[in-house]
């Protein structure tokens, strides 16, 4: 088990890190683009402005 | 233009992190004896060589879109976590990463392990370089791998990544020590943005929104994050003067 722990944590750490707020964030982020595109909308504005707001709120969240 | 990017993301993306994994090579190199060090150093280049080669024919399969919003998410939050720890050094809140102080921790660790031998080898100094280098190396293969197949061209990633190892290599060979000169928190900030540009772009595209002027906007969201970034630095710096 601990051969598979230690793969999934470093997968985690490699990927996620030590802010998973900012991975949700930017989950989230693709996802409203995909329903805006699908909806017709041509939403390439939404990533830029989420990925800066998703920066700027785990920087305060460090920062505190 | 996209090429010069991809290819200078894979340089210096994967500069950082050989610069990582020759600290780890000299310190077991130099206090576990370089016969070892330089052996795992080997084994763990095979490895490295056998997961590109399985990876990467397998990634040209997928198609392009799910591609590129699978690796744009992995690199936005990939990335993220650079540019996140760039910034917060860079404004003060972070220690700096410094290689002269991991080296010494390194080789401080290796005199402490006992001598224990298998095939001849320094097996705690063979495993230090192995691992160190495997690890540091997958961040580079991910890097390479994700880049080159999401922009069509593994062999221009590689290029980046390989003229990055030459150039650690021979710096290194000349130095024989810890590369402390090396801007690392700049390169960091580089790559940060770098990744994050590309996570942006390919993960809008990979979704189906098409970016005005196709690959020609990529200059633009390169600079919405050097300056949403260098934004960050200074409002934390004047923020953290206020509390001084």
């Amino acid at each position: 088990m601990r051969p598979v722990r230690a793969f999934g944590r470093f997968w985690w750490d490699f990927v996620v890190g030590d802010d998973w707020r900012a991975a949700l964030g930017v989950a989230v982020a693709i996802g409203a683009t995909a329903v805006l595109v699908a909806g017709g909308v041509d939403a390439w504005w939404l990533m830029p402005a989420a990925v800066a707001t998703v920066l700027w709120l785990s920087l305060r969240r460090a920062s505190r | 233009m996209t090429t010069a990017f991809l290819i200078a993301s894979a340089f210096l993306a994967s500069a950082v992190e050989f610069v990582e994994a020759l600290t780890i090579v000299l310190a077991a190199g130099i206090t576990r004896g370089w016969r070892s060090s330089l052996t795992g150093l080997g084994a763990a280049t095979v490895a490295l060589a056998a997961i590109v080669a399985a990876l990467g024919p397998a990634l040209t399969l997928v198609p392009i879109d799910a591609l590129r919003l699978v690796v744009g998410a992995l690199l936005l939050a990939f990335g993220l976590q650079w540019l996140r720890k760039a910034i917060l050094r860079a404004s003060g809140y972070k220690a700096l990463h410094d290689e002269a102080e991991i080296f010494v921790r390194e080789q401080a660790d290796a005199r402490a392990a006992g001598e224990p031998q298998r095939a001849g080898l320094d097996w705690y100094g063979f495993t230090l370089s192995f691992k160190g280098v495997l690890l540091e190396g997958l961040e580079v293969a991910f890097i390479v791998i994700t880049f080159g197949s999401a922009q069509g061209s593994i062999p221009l990633a590689a290029l980046g990544a390989g003229a990055a190892l030459v150039l650690v290599a021979v710096v290194g060979a000349l130095v024989r020590g810890p590369l402390t000169r090396v801007p690392e928190n700049t390169l960091k900030f580089a790559v940060g943005v770098m990744l994050t540009t590309f996570g942006i772009f390919w993960s809008t595209e990979g979704v189906g929104a098409h970016w005005p002027g196709d690959d020609a906007s990529l200059p633009g969201v390169l600079a919405f994050v050097v300056l949403t970034s260098a934004g960050a630095v200074a409002t934390l710096r004047r923020r953290r003067m206020a509390f001084a």
